[in-house]
Order: C-alpha cells, then sequence, then structure tokens
C-alpha cells in the first residue's frame, strides 16, 4: 500500500521531473542553436551580427521553425476580427497581380478577374467565414507594402506568396504554412547549368532587389559556397523582369522562391527549375497582430483546405511546371 | 607686291598712277618723287595718293575730283555695307521661318510621337490580349512619323555634331522599344503577366533613353532657332553709320557748293542725297519691323510653343503611367525622401501632372489673345476633371474593383473615363499649337518681308546716289573747261 503509493507518487514527480528537463533542454536548446549555428552560417558584419541577436532575444517566441508559431486552429467565430469581418460582409485580402499562377489577372478574360492557387485560397476562406466565396475584394499590392497594408488596416489579411520570417513576425502574426517552397534556380533546358551548384560558375545570375534569393546569394558568394567567378550584380525591382532579362539573353539564370520559378516557367516552354531547392521556406496567410481570433479561424480553415481544395488548387496551378507529386510542396500539418 | 626683277633705269620707272598725278600737278615736286634716292625702290600706295591728293587740292577742279571721288566711295561703301548687313538679317530671317522652326517643329514631332507611341502602347496593352485597331493604327502611326521625322533632322545635321549623334542613338533605340513592345504584345495576347513586365521594360527604354535623347535634340534644335533669332534682329549699326556718313558728307559738300557759287541746288548731288536718305530710311524702318515682327514671332509664337510642347509631351507621359498604374499595380515601387511608399507609376502620374499644371498656366499667361487662350482654358479644365476621374478609378482599384478602375481608365463614354479627358486635353493643346504655329508663320513672315527687298533696293540706290554725286561733280567741273 505504502509502496504503492511511492511508487505513484514518484510516477507523478517523475512526470513533473521529466516535463522540467525537457523545458529546461528546449529552452537552452532554443538559446544555444543559433548561436552555434551563427558563425557557420552567416559571414561577421553589423548585419547577421544584429540578426543573429534578434533571434537569440526572441528565442523564446521564434527559433529555427518560425512556421510552427501559429496558434492552435479554431472554427470559434466571435471574436472581435472575425465579427468586424463578418459584419462588413467581405474579405479584404492584399494580393498580387503579377505573379502568374498565384495571383494574375488574365488580360484575354472580361471582367480581369484574379486568379490563381494564392487567389484560390482567398476564395476559401471568404467561402468558409462569409458563406460566399466571392465576399472578398482584392487589392494588388507591392512586395515591399504587405506589412504596412496589414498594419494600416487596409487589408485583413495578405495572401501573397508570403513567407514565413522570424523578422516579419514582428510585424505581423502568420497563419500555419499553406506552402512548401525554397531557394531554386531557373535556366534555360538547353543549358548547362544544373542546380544551386559549381554549374552557375561564370554564368550570371538575375535576383529581386532586396529578395531573399539576393541575400542568400551574396552571403553564399563571400562564403565560397558560390563560385567567385559567378555573376550576382543584376537585380531588378521585380522577380518577373528576371525573366525579360533571361528571355533577352542579359543573364543566364535566375534565382527566387521555387514557387515564383516555377510561375516564370509557366511563361516560358523553354526554361526550367533546375536542381532541388536550396533552402526550405513556408508560405502563411499574414494577418494583423492584433487578430489572433482571426488566425486561430484561418487555421481552421487551412485544416480542412489540406484535405480537400488544396491539392485540387495545385493540380489546376502548379502541377504543370511543379510536377505532378505534390509531397514536397505540401505544407506539414499542425 | 613688289617687282623683283628691277633691273632698270634707276629714276624709278614712272608708274602708271604717276602719269596723271605729274599730269594734273606737273612741276618739281613730282619730279622729286621720281627721283628718290636708289633705296626704296618705290614708295607706299598710301604716301603717294596723299601726295597726289596734296597736289590736287592746290586747285579747285582738282578738290573737286577728290570731293567727287571721296563721295562717290561713301555712297557705294554704304550701299554695299548695307546690302550685305540686311542680306545676312535677311537670310537669318529666312531660315527663321523655313529652316530653324520648321526644324524645331520637327523635332518637338518626334518628341511627341513617341511619348505618344508609349503611351498608345500602354493603352493597347490594358485592353487585352487583343488590341484595338485604333491603337494599333495609332501607334504604327506614331513610330512612322518619329522614323520620317529622324530622317528629316539628320539631313539636316552636321555629320559628326552632337546632334547626329543623339539622331544616331534614337535610331538604335528606335528598334530596339519596338521589340521590346511586340514581346510585350506577343505574351499578352497569351496571357502571361512577363508582358506586363516587357511593356515596363520599353517604357523604361523610352522614359530614360528616348525621350531624354529626342528632348536633346529639340533643345538643339531650339538653340539653332536661337542663334538665328540672334543673326536676323540686331541693328545693321555699320551700315547705319556709313550712311548718316555719307548724308553728311553729301550736306557738307552742297553747302561748299551753295558757297563758291551761290546756286542753291546741285541736282546730281540733290538726286544723291534723297537716294542715300531712302536707303537709310529704309534700312532703319525695314529693320525695325522686321525686328519687331521676329520679337513678336518669338514672343507669342516660339515661347508659346515650346511651352505648349512641353505640356502635351507631360500630358502623354501621365496618360502612359496611369496606364502602368494599372498594368503593373505594385510591380513598382518608389521610396519618397519622407519615408512613404507609394506605386512609381502613380507618383510619376502625379508628376507629369504637375508639370501639365504648371505648363497650361504658363500657356494661359503667354497667349496673347483669345483665340489663342481658349483651348489653353479647355485643356486646364479638362485637366481638372481627369484628375477627377484619376481619384474615383485609383478608388476603385485601391477597393478591389479592378474591372471598374479600368473602366474609368479606357472605358466607353457612359463610363466617364480618364482616356477621354486626356483626348480633350490632347485636341486642345493641338489646336493651341496650331494656332501659335500660325501666329508664328504670319508675324515672321511679315518680319521677314519687311526687309526683303532692302539688299537689293539698297545696291540699286546705292548706285544710283553715287552716279548722281559724280554727275553733280563733274557738272561743276565742267564749268573749269
Amino acid at each position: 500500500m505504502i509502496a504503492r503509493r511511492l511508487r505513484a507518487s514518484l510516477k507523478g514527480w517523475g512526470g513533473v521531473g521529466a516535463m522540467l528537463s525537457v523545458c529546461v533542454l528546449a529552452v537552452a536548446f532554443a538559446l544555444l542553436l543559433p548561436l552555434t549555428h551563427a558563425p557557420v552560417d552567416s559571414a561577421p558584419g553589423s548585419g547577421s551580427t544584429r540578426l543573429a541577436e534578434a533571434t537569440q532575444a526572441k528565442a523564446d517566441t521564434c527559433g529555427r521553425h518560425p512556421e510552427q508559431l501559429s496558434p492552435q486552429p479554431s472554427g470559434d467565430e466571435s471574436g472581435p476580427a472575425v465579427t468586424a469581418v463578418k459584419q462588413r460582409g467581405y474579405l479584404s485580402v492584399g494580393v498580387d497581380q503579377n505573379s502568374y499562377r498565384w495571383g494574375y489577372r488574365d488580360p484575354n478574360s472580361s471582367g480581369g478577374d484574379l486568379e490563381g492557387f494564392d487567389i484560390d485560397l482567398a476564395h476559401e476562406i471568404a467561402r468558409q467565414l462569409l458563406g460566399d466565396p466571392n465576399a472578398v475584394r482584392f487589392h494588388a499590392i507591392p512586395t515591399n507594402q504587405r506589412i504596412p497594408a496589414i498594419k494600416s488596416g487596409q487589408v485583413d489579411m495578405v495572401v501573397r506568396t508570403m513567407t514565413i520570417t522570424c523578422d516579419r513576425l514582428k510585424e505581423v502574426a502568420f497563419s500555419d504554412p499553406y506552402f512548401a517552397t525554397g531557394q531554386q534556380v531557373l535556366a534555360p533546358k538547353a543549358s548547362g547549368i544544373t542546380g544551386y551548384d559549381a554549374s552557375l560558375a561564370g554564368k550570371k545570375i538575375c535576383t529581386a532587389e532586396g529578395s531573399t534569393a539576393n541575400t542568400a546569394l551574396t552571403q553564399d558568394k563571400k562564403n565560397h559556397k558560390l563560385a567567385a567567378s559567378t555573376d550576382i550584380s543584376t537585380t531588378v525591382p521585380n522577380q518577373l523582369d528576371c525573366l525579360v532579362e533571361l528571355q533577352l539573353g542579359e543573364v543566364d539564370a535566375i534565382v527566387t522562391d521555387g514557387a515564383l520559378a516555377a510561375s516564370q516557367a509557366a511563361q516560358d516552354p523553354t526554361v526550367e527549375l533546375k536542381g532541388k531547392p536550396f533552402t526550405t521556406e513556408y508560405y502563411g496567410v499574414a494577418m494583423n497582430k492584433g487578430a489572433g481570433d482571426l488566425v486561430r479561424r484561418v487555421n481552421q480553415v487551412l485544416v480542412d483546405y489540406r484535405k480537400s481544395g488544396w491539392q485540387t488548387s495545385y493540380d489546376k496551378w502548379l502541377s504543370p511546371t511543379l510536377g505532378t507529386d505534390s509531397a514536397s510542396s505540401r505544407p506539414p500539418s499542425s | 607686291m613688289t617687282h623683283p626683277q628691277q633691273s632698270g633705269a634707276p629714276p624709278a620707272t614712272p608708274t602708271m598712277p604717276d602719269a596723271p598725278a605729274r599730269a594734273t600737278a606737273g612741276g618739281g615736286r613730282s619730279a622729286a618723287v621720281s627721283q628718290d634716292p636708289p633705296g626704296p625702290r618705290r614708295r607706299t600706295a598710301f604716301a603717294e595718293g596723299a601726295d597726289r591728293l596734296r597736289a590736287a587740292a592746290t586747285t579747285e577742279p582738282g578738290r573737286l575730283r577728290v570731293i567727287g571721288a571721296v563721295l562717290a566711295l561713301l555712297v557705294i561703301a554704304f550701299g554695299a555695307v548695307t546690302a550685305w548687313q540686311m542680306t545676312d538679317r535677311s537670310n537669318a530671317a529666312d531660315d527663321v521661318l523655313h529652316s530653324s522652326q520648321p526644324l524645331s517643329a520637327g523635332a518637338a514631332d518626334i518628341y511627341r510621337s513617341l511619348a505618344d507611341a508609349n503611351t498608345t502602347a500602354s493603352s493597347g496593352f490594358l485592353a487585352g490580349g487583343q488590341e484595338p485597331r485604333a491603337t494599333t493604327e495609332r501607334y504604327d502611326r506614331d513610330i512612322r512619323t518619329a522614323a520620317a521625322g529622324l530622317v528629316t533632322a539628320a539631313a539636316s545635321t552636321e555629320p559628326g555634331s552632337p546632334s547626329a549623334a543623339t539622331i544616331t542613338k534614337l535610331n538604335k533605340l528606335l528598334p530596339e522599344y519596338k521589340g521590346l513592345i511586340e514581346r510585350a504584345r506577343a505574351n499578352n495576347r497569351q496571357g502571361f503577366p512577363v508582358g506586363g513586365a516587357y511593356l515596363r521594360t520599353a517604357n523604361e527604354v523610352m522614359q530614360k533613353q528616348m525621350l531624354p535623347a529626342a528632348q536633346d535634340l529639340y533643345t538643339k534644335e531650339n538653340e539653332r532657332l536661337r542663334s538665328d533669332y540672334a543673326d536676323a534682329t540686331p541693328y545693321p549699326w555699320f551700315a547705319i553709320a556709313l550712311g548718316v556718313l555719307a548724308l553728311v558728307a553729301l550736306g557738307l559738300t552742297q553747302r561748299r557748293n551753295y558757297r563758291r557759287t551761290n546756286r542753291l541746288l546741285n541736282r546730281g548731288l540733290v538726286a544723291a542725297t534723297a537716294a542715300s536718305a531712302i536707303v537709310l530710311l529704309w534700312t532703319v524702318v525695314g529693320h525695325s519691323v522686321a525686328r519687331a515682327g521676329l520679337n513678336a514671332s518669338y514672343d507669342h509664337g516660339v515661347r508659346s510653343l515650346n511651352v505648349l510642347h512641353d505640356a502635351r509631351i507631360a500630358s502623354l507621359n501621365a496618360r502612359g503611367n496611369e496606364n502602368l498604374t494599372l498594368v503593373s499595380r505594385g510591380a513598382e515601387t518608389k521610396q519618397l525622401p519622407d519615408g512613404t511608399v507609394e506605386d512609381a507609376y502613380d507618383y510619376a502620374f502625379q508628376q507629369d501632372m504637375k508639370t501639365l499644371s504648371a505648363g497650361l498656366a504658363k500657356a494661359v499667361t503667354l497667349a496673347d489673345d483669345q483665340t489663342g487662350r481658349a483651348p489653353v482654358t479647355a485643356a486646364t479644365g479638362n485637366m481638372k476633371v481627369w484628375q477627377q476621374r484619376h481619384k474615383q478609378a485609383r478608388t476603385a482599384d485601391d477597393d478591389g474593383n479592378y474591372q471598374a478602375a479600368l473602366n474609368k481608365i479606357i472605358g466607353s463614354a457612359a463610363d466617364q473615363p480618364t482616356g477621354e479627358c486626356f483626348d480633350s486635353v490632347d485636341a486642345n493643346l493641338a489646336k493651341a499649337l496650331g494656332h501659335e504655329e500660325g501666329e508664328f508663320q504670319h508675324r515672321a513672315g511679315d518680319g521677314r518681308n519687311a526687309i526683303a527687298g532692302l539688299p537689293v533696293g539698297a545696291a540699286v540706290l546705292a548706285v544710283l546716289a553715287a552716279s548722281g554725286a559724280l554727275l553733280g561733280i563733274g557738272r561743276r567741273l565742267s564749268e573749269y573747261r
């Protein structure tokens, strides 16, 4: 009897102890990981130091996997943000209008409606929230206006190939990921380029100004992961302009998000994605930090969407260039 | 000129000019001249002439001869200088009217056609893959006008001059631009957004390279025009001074004549005086009229034309940027000094509108009559409506209503599109330009006509005046025989 109780209490304490130690380990891991990795994958420089410090300070809220930090899905619709949308009667969504197969306007369709993978998702969110897939107003916003548009309340959410990052999490809230991608090389089929590797030596690469790709390439060139003879000086205002440069023969390859590279490949049958993505990124729906209830509601939409609508939309827009196997693009289910 | 092979008699071979001098004055002086020491073989013509004059001045007939020669020389010189200076001015005025102003207008036309082509291309693009026929035709016409204009400009340009370099540059860029537009169209037909990227690239080539070059050409042609004006308008002071001198000389001669003979009139001299006075008066009055006409043609024509051309270009660029805002909303942004970020094309539209507004305000103050002012005022009104409608279009687009925004830009009349306002602005500016062009032609033509016959007239009258003077003096001389 006594022995049994002792055993039970020990078991209880043991559980608590185990939980405690796991917590300590997790915190230590979260704290130390960026420190141990910082010198490896970032060159010395004020920017990267600042990044490391920021990551460290934010270690309790954002680590190596910012895409796993979204709140639990919930079908609750009583929160203030969801109520506001319902009262207004339509959802206001920031999108792109120049990303083929993601968010674009077909000039030959009457009405000039936007269409693409991002647009499908926005319609789905509107359908679940308001019962009408068309109860949505699209705002074409520039890349660098995504966060300001959310913060100012101009849009309820941004569905615009937006990667979930720790830096962005400081300013806006993200839903669970709805797409997995990574930086990838796009080059003419006939070229000798095989991927993000030594075959890029002596080639000219185009990236968009201030893009993740541009930052990664600059870093890798410093770290000699990229051949010194690779010319990465060509930058353009919009990733699509890279395709123009490529078609005009001004550059040999493009580096951009695999998803956007696929969108470019869909517009030119002579180019293709080369090799595997060399980073892992996730797209999420960005919303206001104060709209926690809306984030949870959107996460619930995504739970359902991953089950049915996602694959249909993928097949319609992305399978021609990203391949019929969607496994590598599918986001981890939360 | 010296005569190196002068081996003959030391008593310096009596040269031709000496003979009459000796004949008239005779005596020891000329003997002294001819018996100069052998050192200087010949005296200067000036010294000889001075001696001759001094010798001639001792007798009345001699004095008369000298006076006659001086008068004839003065009058002829006056006529020649007048003809020469007025020919220069008349030619410059002719150039203003028939060469440099048309070239300047031609350069403005190249500039406008290029801007118009760019604007039209973006309008057609907005309409979808199947471009409206009218848009395509207008674009083609613009490209043709620009190409033809470049040929005309090249023909009147010195090889190797900066203008020639600019024309070469434009000739190189025009096909490049066209290629980009065709790629944009081909992609747009297939519904590829990269077509929009090509359109933006083409727009960049136009805005950053071609239009500045065209403007450069326009500025250079305007400089040429200005220099022709500068050649045509200054008073011919040299001719006027000579004219006054000739008249004074003629007056003094007649006064002397009167004192010596008590005769009031010498017909020859009076005729010479009258002819000279006519030439002088004609020069002064004709040139003043011409100058006034040319200056007016500059102030009321050329300056207005320049301002109106600039306004028209601003309006075209504004329209192009308005279209591109809709084609590529969000593709490019511009950060303002105060940190706010705006769509690059909408920002450019606002800037162009400011230029247009300022240009129109200036054009109203420059317009010197109601006919000139009316279209500018109308264009200002169109511009204000345009701005209102543009705001509505932007609001619609920002609210996510793309179709409404599109209708507000290129829709049919029922949509009250901004395209209507742009067309009205363009038409009114074209009207104003036509009026100012006429104004220029009219005034510059008047100016040039005021001095048209002057060079020939001055020459003929001067010859008459010189003959009159010689006849008049001859008549007096004959009294000594």
